[in-house]
């Protein structure tokens, strides 16, 4: 394997994307709102709130499936806080936000392998890479880490940045550290990665039926829909999120990554690729 | 083999119902610069890609620089350059990175990536707009960088797709300088497609036509004149009245097809022969009547009038 090459598609890639407004806006602005801006807005707000106003009540109200078929385990944790605004901090920062979470390393490698495999056919500079002396698997595997680095990177980065936020804005409130647990661990160094893989994979699968970014992008989007389940699932009452349902999530996600990844190692021949071009 | 720098016999290349290359068996020699001629379609690029490895052909041997591209294909492609039709460089990088990622990626040694990509941005007219981005170059400029791509890591064997297009004349006589530099005095060897008729015969010892996927002609210009079975010319100049003269003097050489007169103030008599004996034939004539001749210049077939008769003959372009 000659890593230097694959180091040098791998930073041709995200230099590239790293130019690309069209690329960079929704990469900076997904994160910035749902573990920025959102969990800021949120913390001022709660940690401000009064735990007798009506609002709460009506927060209860309305999440009543939710609250109902709490697990034990939850519910235990939610008996040792004082009042019901800390106990709605508690559940939405920690079982409403990780579903949202996973979003972003699955956007993240997804948009950015559009841009490295769609894109470079868009662009026309596939051909020049093609006639370079890297072998099929060599130029395969550039073109898969380069969206999972930066899913992965921008995954951890963003619960550090989410974590902070939270912690900072609720302390007056909650009095420490709530974001971080057996669940959240498992989440960001199990669930993360696969989460970019199953972004990475369905553009692998996407990217050899169009031929634009623009195209590839829109399609490889419903890459999110087994995430957005898990959301709906949570407030619905299905699933909570807990240490389990972390596990068989990764397990489930890294499944599919590596089911669609395989099939995509065994359709990307340069010869295909350059039949196309 | 060896002193072969390309080598195919009987290389065939199908999508589907079309053939792309049919049947190609040709050789170019190391050190050559040998043009690949074709209209639109004929199967050069095809062959280019089958010739690096990145496509598998369905039939046929090859052999290029002592290897079989379809299984040797990394180690062909780090010795070839490729120029393809379109630059194919990322616009949104500068110079600079473009190149410095092909110099890791063609494997130049780690110490010397920066030199090299000095060199060559200075070689090709672009360091002073190295640290740009090539987005903002023009179409001359993109595609001189495109070349030093292809020339970056001292290729063996050079595939070079229409080098001129998009260049200025002195960019243009600087690009064939190189041509000829790199063949003649670096040994290596130039593969030029194109359908620059002139660049061709200005820079190629020898030349293939292809049409439809077929090599319809291989060899010297000279060589393909004569499978085309065209006439040698020759203009002779002459003394301005003795125009009258000389065309008397010569109509009656059995070898000198036509003649043609020309009595402007630098008199010219051309000669269309089909047997270069015709020549001292006519110069004998000449003399015995008293023409005055000052020059005899042979007119080279051009490598357009061959080409043109070679399609013509295959029933023209598709």
């Amino acid at each position: 394997m000659n890593w230097r090459a694959v180091r040098a598609i791998v930073r041709k890639d995200l230099k590239v994307v790293l130019k690309s407004r069209a690329v960079l806006i929704p990469l900076i602005m997904v994160p910035l709102i749902i573990l920025v801006i959102l969990p800021a807005v949120g913390g001022v707000l709660l940690a401000n709130a009064n735990p007798n106003s009506p609002e709460i009540a009506d927060f209860r109200r309305e999440s009543a499936m939710f609250f109902d078929n709490l697990p034990g385990t939850i519910g235990d944790r939610l008996d040792q806080y004082d009042n019901e605004v800390q106990r709605v901090t508690y559940v939405i920062f920690n079982l409403f936000f990780p579903s949202m979470y996973l979003l972003l390393p699955t956007m993240v490698a997804n948009v950015i392998a559009a841009d490295s495999f769609a894109g470079e056919k868009e662009r026309k500079t596939l051909e020049a890479l093609i006639y370079t002396p890297t072998t099929d698997r060599e130029l395969y595997l550039a073109k898969l880490i380069g969206p999972w680095v930066a899913g992965v990177a921008v995954g951890w980065l963003g619960y550090i940045a989410f974590a902070l936020i939270v912690t900072a804005t609720t302390w007056p409130l909650m009095g420490g550290v709530f974001v971080l647990d057996l669940a959240w661990l498992l989440l960001i160094l199990w669930v993360t990665p696969a989460a970019a893989g199953i972004g990475l994979g369905a553009m692998v699968l996407v990217s050899s039926r169009v031929s634009t970014f623009q195209e590839a992008y829109q399609l490889g989007g419903v890459v999110v829909i087994p995430v957005l389940l898990l959301l709906f699932g949570q407030i619905g009452g299905v699933v909570y999120f807990s240490p389990l349902v972390a596990l068989i999530t990764g397990a489930i996600l890294w499944a599919i990554a590596l089911v669609l990844v395989v099939y995509g190692a065994r359709t990307f021949h340069r010869g295909e690729l350059m039949a196309r071009l | 083999m060896a002193s072969h720098a390309i080598e195919t016999h009987g290389l065939t290349r199908r999508f589907g119902a079309t053939t792309a290359v049919d049947d190609l068996s040709l050789t170019v020699e190391t050190g050559e610069v040998f043009g690949f001629l074709g209209h639109n379609g004929a199967g050069k690029t095809t062959t280019v890609r089958l010739l690096n490895g990145v496509l598998a052909a369905d039939g046929g041997q090859i052999r290029v620089l002592g290897h079989d591209p379809a299984t040797d294909g990394p180690q062909v492609r780090a010795r070839t350059g490729v120029l393809t039709e379109t630059p194919s460089l990322d616009e949104r990088l500068t110079a600079i990175d473009n190149l410095t990622i092909y110099a890791d990626l063609y494997g130049v040694p780690t110490g010397q990536v920066n030199g090299r990509v000095n060199a060559i941005l200075e070689t090709f007219g672009l360091a002073e707009r190295g640290r740009e981005k090539v987005g903002g170059y023009s179409k001359g400029m993109k595609q001189r960088l495109a070349l030093a791509r292809a020339f970056l890591h001292e290729p063996d064997l050079l595939f070079l797709d229409e080098p001129t297009s998009g260049l200025d004349p002195v960019a243009t006589q600087e690009v064939h300088d190189m041509i000829r530099h790199v063949s003649r005095e670096e040994g290596r060897t130039v593969f030029l497609c194109t359908h620059n008729l002139v660049e061709a015969q200005r820079l190629c010892k020898r030349v293939a036509v292809m049409e439809h996927g077929q090599m319809v002609a291989v060899g010297t210009p000279h060589d393909l004149a004569h499978q085309i079975g065209a006439d040698m010319r020759y203009t002779l100049e002459i003394a301005p009245d003795q125009t009258g003269a000389a065309r008397d003097a010569v109509k009656a050489i059995a070898t000198v097809s036509s003649v043609e007169a020309s009595d402007a103030e630098d008199a010219e008599l051309t000669l269309t022969v089909s047997d270069r004996e015709a020549v001292p034939d006519a110069l004998a004539a000449l003399g015995a009547a008293g023409v005055r001749v000052y020059a005899v210049i042979p007119q080279q077939t051009s490598l357009e009038d061959i080409y043109m008769a070679l399609h013509q003959r295959k029933g023209g372009a598709s």
